[in-house]
């Protein structure tokens, strides 16, 4: 690979590892908003950060090298998914390495490996919250699978670079179907990333809660990297959802000059920005969930999905 | 050349000596250890033999041997599938030989020289199996297979239980078997030969060749564990010694998926569409079966013998999709289909077979099956925890390991179903991938309970703490086995020329083994690809530089302390969540599938005690049922059984009157 597309592809890591936490700030921005609070300061995930970083860490006596070693694994594994998906640019020379589905596996990874690493040490709620997080996570798979069933039906590829190059080449003709893949994969993005209404990111209500359940023996910068890969997975799936549904923006294939990159980032930043409101008022406006609705919840995602398949297999036929 | 078929022979017969060797000493360990890591050798010797062969492009090789009866001797063929699953027989059976010679001891209820019998026996007859070339060859390989592991799975056989779990067993192999024969029978044409190669060249009607195809679905079906035949799987694989677990679950198996391949591709000719639908909704509705019920089981074999059941529907799934593609004229699809079902079948021989030994240490060092009675054993048993947990890993079929490489497979031929002519089933088959998606997730969450309340957490019972690791033979085969999860996950290039070399002489149409060295695009280099080694690279590429930084700007200072959880003090093994516990999310969504019989104790109990029975509802739905009508007919047929001689006199005497008025009319 030539220097430039190495750099670029760095770039794009680096730029995803620092911004991610911005963009969960932004979140908690916007909701404190919403919900007449005063809001946090948006540089506040990362002092956050920068204090768990510099605390000695309490570990749990009988934690094993598996306990230590998830947080690095999860930094690692969501690192790496921002480096194939395509945020600003598609021609990267990582993109190629996994698909949509097989990014699907990657964050599959991830979760297996926290939720592991929560029945670790024993305690009651990290094994409930390693049992929640494996439940919402096999509901939710085939409806994500749905999703891209539809947007390579539309577009021929599970590739993110191929579907945002499908999307520049044919722009006009944008499939009624997608809207519903849209809508199944939002909901999948809510159920996922442990956000209202299947888990409460700001909860520390012990018997509700799913992903703060499993983090509860981690402490300083164990906590802090499992946090930052947390906004860091939230930022991949948004921009998941950038490259399947609102690809605009993105420099595609030839654009190689500073002005495509430089609208890249600035419509990047607008999207994460709309985004992010966007999430802040969803949340705000629905109430947890019981953990048994959430079959319901995820099984409607699902049909939703499959109903825009068939809506594309009609109109075809 | 016929070397190879030749070599292959004679490394078949060295299993036979090396099993009737052991009998010089019957109660020596020491012999039987060595005569398994020969074993071993020859098992590796296998995989080698067969992968050259692959790799040379896997021209068939015929040999008639002067063995058998009168005018009907053995015809043996090595061709590309045959090397493929000999492959995976010599792969998986050389890390089970290694553990298996760490493995058995004194006290395991059958002498140490028999059970070596036995199990080269096992071995050699699975070999020959898949090189059989004729009707009467493969039906008495198959049967020596099936007695030779009866006798394994009853090693123990002073436990009734054990006993009849094996009996059971003994008696769906043989219905099974009964259904494989009449299936040749159908397929010699009205020839009356009996060779595979007179039956490539019968031309059967559709109707002959469906009855033909169902016939080996019967009988092929009960041996790969396919619902509703599955019922002896979970009694079986439990009841035997660990290796003898995990040859069965992971090779035998996989012999049925290599005789339903024969005969659907290869022997017969005529293929009908709705064979692969029939083969697909089969295999989905096995996979969810299996993966609904791992999830409630508390006993750690059953849990891994129904996860078995799930593979084996994966497996099913891509046969069936490689079906539907072949007769719709979508070669290339149904290449990609039929990759995805052979490197499956290989990797769950690689992973399953890990694990069933892993579970064999487990219990060597504990004395305990039992889900309830385990925990924390990654800090006694660190070499066993380790390397299962890349068993755990790679079942649960993520990357970059090798379960998810023959997933990914699979969805990606899923994906291409809407090329299918046919309408209706169209709108349908997403669904179907849609299932595979969610038994994929399903094993995850499976497998998440298995390794989390085995290896992690406190110990359930205080005598966990004297769990000792296992030996290093042990170590060594388990290590194998790991290696090979991990090689065709960084390395799917491997499994997928193998198999390519398969689907170019079945289908004439193969996928592109590997795009770049770097990672692989079996369609075309523009859709869809993965690359199983930079993933892992870059995993540990960040996961180094992420630890360097953390060390060199924070610090690595660490504190042990007391477990925090949410600063509540009093803490026993007894609140964690249980095997139970898992289940429970799995019960209350798919109740439907159980028969669920529960004891909850009452506010005021003295000594609360909970009890849960889970059953299957296939058990009292079909199999009570057909047992009650044989005992019913046995009934009436024993209304002539008088017990006087007179009466039987009488008998012969009206038979002989009856067959005269035939006779003179």
């Amino acid at each position: 690979m030539s220097g430039i597309t190495f750099i670029r592809q760095l770039a794009e890591v680096v730029l995803a590892i620092a911004i991610a936490p911005l963009f969960s700030g932004w979140i908690a921005q916007c909701r404190a908003w919403l919900q007449n609070r005063s809001a946090p300061p948006l540089l506040q995930p990362y002092r956050m950060l920068d204090k768990l970083f510099h605390k000695d860490a309490a570990l749990a006596m009988d934690a094993s090298a598996l306990f230590r070693a998830t947080p690095y694994v999860l930094f690692g594994a969501m690192a790496l998914a921002a480096a194939i998906i395509p945020s600003l640019v598609t021609d990267l020379p990582l993109a190629r390495v996994a698909d949509a589905i097989a990014l699907i596996g990657l964050f599959a990874t991830a979760r297996v490996f926290q939720s592991l690493a929560a029945m670790d040490i024993g305690t009651a709620f990290g094994t409930m919250g390693a049992r929640r997080e494996m439940m919402v996570g096999f509901l939710a798979e085939p409806a994500l699978l749905m999703v891209l069933f539809n947007a390579f039906l539309v577009f021929g590829s599970t590739a993110l670079p191929d579907l945002v190059d499908g999307y520049a080449a044919h722009r006009a003709a944008v499939d009624p179907s997608v809207i519903f893949a849209a809508v199944a994969f939002l909901m999948v993005l809510l159920a996922e990333n442990a956000r209202l209404p299947i888990d409460n990111p700001a909860t520390h209500l012990e018997l509700t809660m799913i992903h703060e359940a499993m983090l509860l023996e981690y402490s300083a910068r164990h906590l802090a990297l499992v946090e930052w890969a947390s906004s860091l997975k939230l930022f991949n799936y948004a921009c998941i959802g950038f490259a399947l549904f609102l690809p605009w923006g993105i420099a595609t294939h030839g654009q190689d000059g500073g002005l495509p990159l430089f609208l890249a980032f600035a419509a990047l930043i607008g999207k994460l920005a709309l985004a992010g409101a966007a999430l802040a008022f969803v949340e705000s406006l629905s109430a947890k969930l019981r953990i048994f609705r959430a079959p319901e919840y995820l099984a409607m995602a699902f049909l939703i999905a499959v109903l825009g398949l068939l809506v594309h297999l009609l109109l075809r036929a | 050349m016929v070397h190879d078929l030749r070599f292959l022979l004679i490394l078949v017969t060295i299993w036979v000596v090396l099993g009737l060797a052991g009998l010089l000493g019957l109660h020596s360990i020491r012999l039987e250890r060595l005569l398994f890591l020969l074993g071993a050798l020859v098992a590796f010797s296998v995989a080698v033999l067969a992968g050259m062969f692959l790799a040379a492009g896997g021209t068939a090789q015929v040999l008639v041997l002067p063995l058998g009866l009168p005018d009907l001797p053995f015809h043996i063929r090595l061709d590309a599938l045959s090397a493929f699953f000999l492959l995976l027989v010599g792969v998986a059976g050389a890390g089970i030989s290694t553990f298996a010679a760490g493995y058995f001891r004194s006290g395991e209820g059958t002498a140490p020289a028999l059970l070596g019998l036995q199990y080269h026996v096992f071995l050699a007859s699975m070999a020959v199996v898949i090189l059989a070339d004729d009707a009467y060859l493969f039906m008495v390989a198959w049967e020596t297979m099936a007695l030779s592991s009866y006798f394994l799975v009853t090693s123990q056989h002073r436990i009734p239980d054990i006993r009849r779990a094996g009996f059971l067993y003994l008696i769906m192999a043989h219905v099974g078997a009964i259904c494989i024969l009449l299936s040749f029978g159908v397929l010699q044409g009205g020839s009356w030969q009996f060779t595979f190669d007179a039956m490539r060249g019968a031309s059967l009607t559709p109707f002959w060749a469906t009855t033909a195809f169902l016939l080996a679905l019967l009988g092929f079906g009960a041996k790969a564990g396919l619902v509703p035949l599955h019922v002896w799987l979970p009694e079986a694989h439990p009841a035997a010694p660990s290796p003898v677990s995990a040859m069965m679950s992971g090779l035998m198996l996989k012999t049925a998926i290599y005789g339903m391949l024969r005969i659907s591709f290869d022997l017969l000719h005529v293929r009908l569409w709705w064979w692969g639908a029939l083969l697909l909704a089969l295999g989905l509705f096995s996979a969810l079966y299996g993966a609904i019920f791992a999830a409630v089981q508390t006993d750690m074999k059953r849990l891994l013998a129904y996860s078995s059941i799930e593979n084996i529907g994966v497996i099913f799934t891509g046969i069936g999709l490689a079906i539907l593609f072949e007769t719709s004229g979508l070669r290339l699809f149904a290449a990609l289909a039929f990759t995805a079902a052979l490197v499956h079948a290989l990797n769950h021989a690689l992973f399953k077979s890990l694990l069933f030994l892993a579970t064999g240490s487990v219990l060597h060092a504990t004395k305990q099956r039992s889900l309830g009675k385990l925990g924390g054993l990654i800090r006694h048993m660190p070499w066993v925890a380790t390397l299962a947990l890349v068993g755990t890993l790679s079942i649960a079929g993520l990357p970059p390991l090798n379960g998810f490489v023959s997933e990914w497979l699979l969805l990606q031929s899923f994906l291409f179903t809407p090329q299918l002519p046919h309408a209706f089933l169209n709108m349908l088959i997403p669904l179907g991938a849609a299932a595979l998606a969610l038994t994929v997730a399903l094993a995850a969450y499976v497998m998440v309970k298995f390794y989390g309340v085995i290896f992690l957490g406190q110990p359930r019972e205080a005598s966990l703490a004297n769990a000792r690791d296992a030996n290093w033979l042990e170590r060594l085969g388990l290590g194998w086995l790991a290696l090979g999860c991990i090689v065709i996950g960084v390395l799917p290039q491997l499994a997928l020329r193998s198999a390519a070399a398969v689907t170019g002489t079945l289908l004439g149409e193969s996928v592109r083994p590997s795009a770049t060295v770097w990672w692989i695009a079996p369609i075309a280099s523009g859709q869809a690809s993965y690359s199983g080694l930079i993933l892992l690279l870059g995993i540990v590429g960040v996961v180094g530089v992420a630890f360097v930084l953390v060390r060199f700007l924070a610090h690595g200072r660490v504190r042990r302390t007391a477990t925090w959880d949410c600063g509540y003090p009093w803490q026993t093994s007894r609140m964690q969540d249980t095997a139970e516990g898992f289940g429970q999310p799995i019960r209350h969504m798919f109740g439907g599938f159980f028969r669920m019989e529960r004891d909850l104790p009452s506010p005021t109990d003295r000594a609360p005690r909970y009890r849960i029975h889970i059953e299957d509802r296939l058990w009292r739905g079909i199999y009570l049922p057909i047992a009650r009508g044989v005992q019913r007919l046995a009934d009436a047929i024993g209304v002539v059984q008088s017990g006087r001689l007179s009466i039987y006199l009488l008998y012969s005497f009206l038979t002989l009157i009856a067959l005269l008025i035939f006779v003179l009319l």
